[in-house]
């Protein structure tokens, strides 16, 4: 009983004497509380049929209603197909094409021409999506654009990549790569960097050649942290990139490119059914919170790995 | 990481390069020289066009060197009052909401890191969970209408106001820069809590904080969609909306009931001042690259070395 009770009062104390560290956190913990938990509360409107004058706790209730909507709707198929087709390209060429960057540009041996080329790789990166838009738009216009124009010094007709529904996922890909690919060597290259020196010169002396060293000493060396970026990459199986979509789609390949979240933006803000519209979000929510769980699961089951 | 730099300049220094090895390393060299070349292309082209006579440039003349120098599309450019509004619109958003980021983060990411205090494991629990779920676009949205925050500065400011991501990665770095036995030399001098994370931590934090202020900078600078969701009076509207309108949605303020090569002559204009338009907003973000980028790339490596 008095142990309780003392313990209880060290309990006070110690709060008493922490006052400054939780007035140093308070201000964030509001604000996580306020924009992130509120709207994860606000979610129960998916089974509303939600009038602003009510709020999230006074609108009609109608059950699983939206979800049914939403699953009657004709287009609802190809955009989850979409979400899933396109998020699924731009996580494999994600994780391909920055490990090779990284792996080429730690074969120059030109150490200012190395620093130079990792620098301007990711100039793209630092760039928004209206802007790199633009550039894409004009780039790729089928009238005066510059591809149209090696296009026709070939003899071929111009394509317009962006109303092409068969194309437009691909485009996506691409010019996602032209953004991150560079951002996303900088993390395998300072893999490759810790890989011990002594390695490669015992490497050397036994008669290696270049592909040798690579195959057997630097791809090993960034195994870890190539596993890591590919279970955490798993939580992205339904981000298709909502910025650059809405940036570049257009209603002739909404076929192919609409994706859950331009989906979710247009019904709900363009068309203000807002009930719809979060069975819609929720619908991404939970899906993307399996499968984020699972990828940290795994980064912690394979590479060790700890959110914090 | 000093140390594994050294490494890497002192290793492979060319023992004896075989014949082919050499070869591979001039190919390889060149390959990714090219790639860089490709990848940069674009964005030299948008350049020089902006700077081009816009016939030529329409005529497809242009590849490397202006064809014919132009200046009159900066002038036009500077002349476009959404432009000029935007630009000050995205300033303020950008030094308002980093100053914000700022004054939240570090304090809350110093006191997540004391392993002392209580409930820390609570509090990490409650903010690394909005990492993994979410109420989505609409319910924030409906929130922000009904706080009245919507088309007011506050909307593009308070509710990215702390990034979990980023407080994390401060959190990892006052975790290894400074010790228990710091914290406590300090205690015995007499200093509070306050005093120690204001005199002695945030003076030793030099780095990261330089490192949030371009994360946070660049993010507000580029980001354009909550303008658009949030934001009604277009004389709110940031540059990246403004520009939202002129090269995306193609609505630029031209009048085209007049006589076809007229019309011809304007929509040429119209596309050179894109390009300058282009320019001008990229400016600041590159002009601060060559600084960003170094504080970038550390606090990537921060923030993936953690655990």
């Amino acid at each position: 009983m008095t142990s309780v009770q003392t313990i209880k009062k060290r309990k006070h104390v110690r709060f008493r004497r922490q006052i400054p560290l939780h007035l140093m956190l308070a201000p964030c913990v509001a604000l996580v509380l306020v924009y992130a938990y509120y709207p994860m509360i606000g979610v129960v409107i998916a089974f509303q049929r939600y009038n602003p004058r009510l709020g999230f706790f006074g609108s009609k209730w109608m059950g699983l209603e939206n979800f049914r909507y939403l699953m009657n709707l004709p287009n609802t198929p190809s955009v989850i197909f979409n979400t899933v087709f396109i998020s699924f390209m731009k996580i494999a060429a994600g994780l391909a094409v920055p490990i090779v960057y990284a792996v080429l540009l730690d074969l120059i041996h030109h150490s200012g021409l190395k620093r130079a080329i990792q620098t301007l790789l990711y100039i793209p990166y630092f760039m928004s999506w209206v802007i790199l838009g633009g550039i894409l738009l004009d780039l790729l216009s089928p009238s005066t654009g510059l591809l149209a124009e090696l296009w026709r010094l070939f003899g071929a007709e111009p394509i317009f990549f962006l109303a092409n529904p068969r194309l437009f996922p691909y485009v996506l890909v691409v010019t996602d790569i032209w953004k991150t690919a560079g951002y996303g060597t900088i993390i395998y290259l300072a893999s490759i960097t810790a890989i011990d020196p002594s390695l490669y010169e015992a490497a050397i002396v036994d008669g290696a050649n270049r592909m040798k060293q690579v195959w057997h000493i630097t791809l090993p060396g960034m195994a870890p942290i190539i596993v890591l970026m590919m279970t955490l990459s798993l939580g992205n199986v339904l981000n298709a990139g909502f910025e650059q979509v809405v940036t570049l789609y257009s209603p002739i390949v909404y076929s192919t490119g609409d994706i859950i979240d331009t989906f979710v933006y247009r019904i709900g803000l363009i068309n203000n059914q807002f009930g719809v519209a979060t069975a819609a979000g929720l619908f991404k929510s939970l899906i993307s919170f399996v499968f984020i769980a699972m990828g940290y699961s795994l980064a912690y089951r394979f590479a060790d790995y700890t959110v914090f | 990481m000093n140390t594994s730099v050294r490494a890497v300049t002192r290793r492979r220094h060319p023992m004896r390069m075989g014949a082919s090895d050499r070869a591979f390393t001039i190919c390889n060299t060149a390959l990714m020289a090219a790639v860089t070349l490709l990848i940069l292309y674009p964005l030299y082209y948008i350049v020089v066009a902006s700077i081009s006579d816009p016939s030529s440039v329409a005529g497809g003349d242009l590849l490397l060197f202006p064809p014919k120098w132009f200046f009159e599309g900066y002038a036009t450019a500077f002349g476009y009052a959404p432009l000029l509004s935007g630009y000050r619109n995205s300033l303020v958003y950008t030094a308002l909401g980093t100053a914000i980021n700022l004054i939240l983060t570090m304090p809350g990411a110093y006191a997540l890191s004391r392993r002392d205090m209580g409930g820390r494991g609570a509090v990490m629990f409650v903010f690394t969970f909005t990492m993994f779920f979410s109420g989505g676009m609409i319910p924030l949205y409906l929130l922000l209408r009904g706080l009245r925050l919507t088309n007011t500065i506050w909307v593009m400011v308070l509710p990215g106001g702390v990034s979990v991501y980023n407080l994390i990665v401060v959190r990892t770095f006052f975790m290894s820069a400074i010790s228990q036995e710091l914290l406590d030399a300090a205690r015995i001098d007499g200093s509070s809590d306050f005093g120690f994370f204001f005199k002695i931590a945030l003076p030793l934090a030099k780095t990261i904080i330089a490192v949030m202020v371009v994360f946070y900078a660049v993010g507000h600078w580029n980001s354009y969609f909550n303008a658009i969701m949030y934001l009604n009076d277009r004389s709110k509207m940031p540059l990246q909306a403004v520009l939202r309108d002129l090269l995306i949605l193609n609505t630029i303020t031209t009048d085209m009931r007049v006589n076809p090569a007229e019309a011809a002559e304007k929509m040429k204009r119209a596309d050179q001042l894109k390009y300058c338009v282009i320019i001008l907003a990229s400016l600041p973000v590159m002009v601060l690259y060559p600084f960003a980028q170094k504080f970038f790339t550390q606090g990537v490596m921060i923030g993936s070395l953690k655990g």
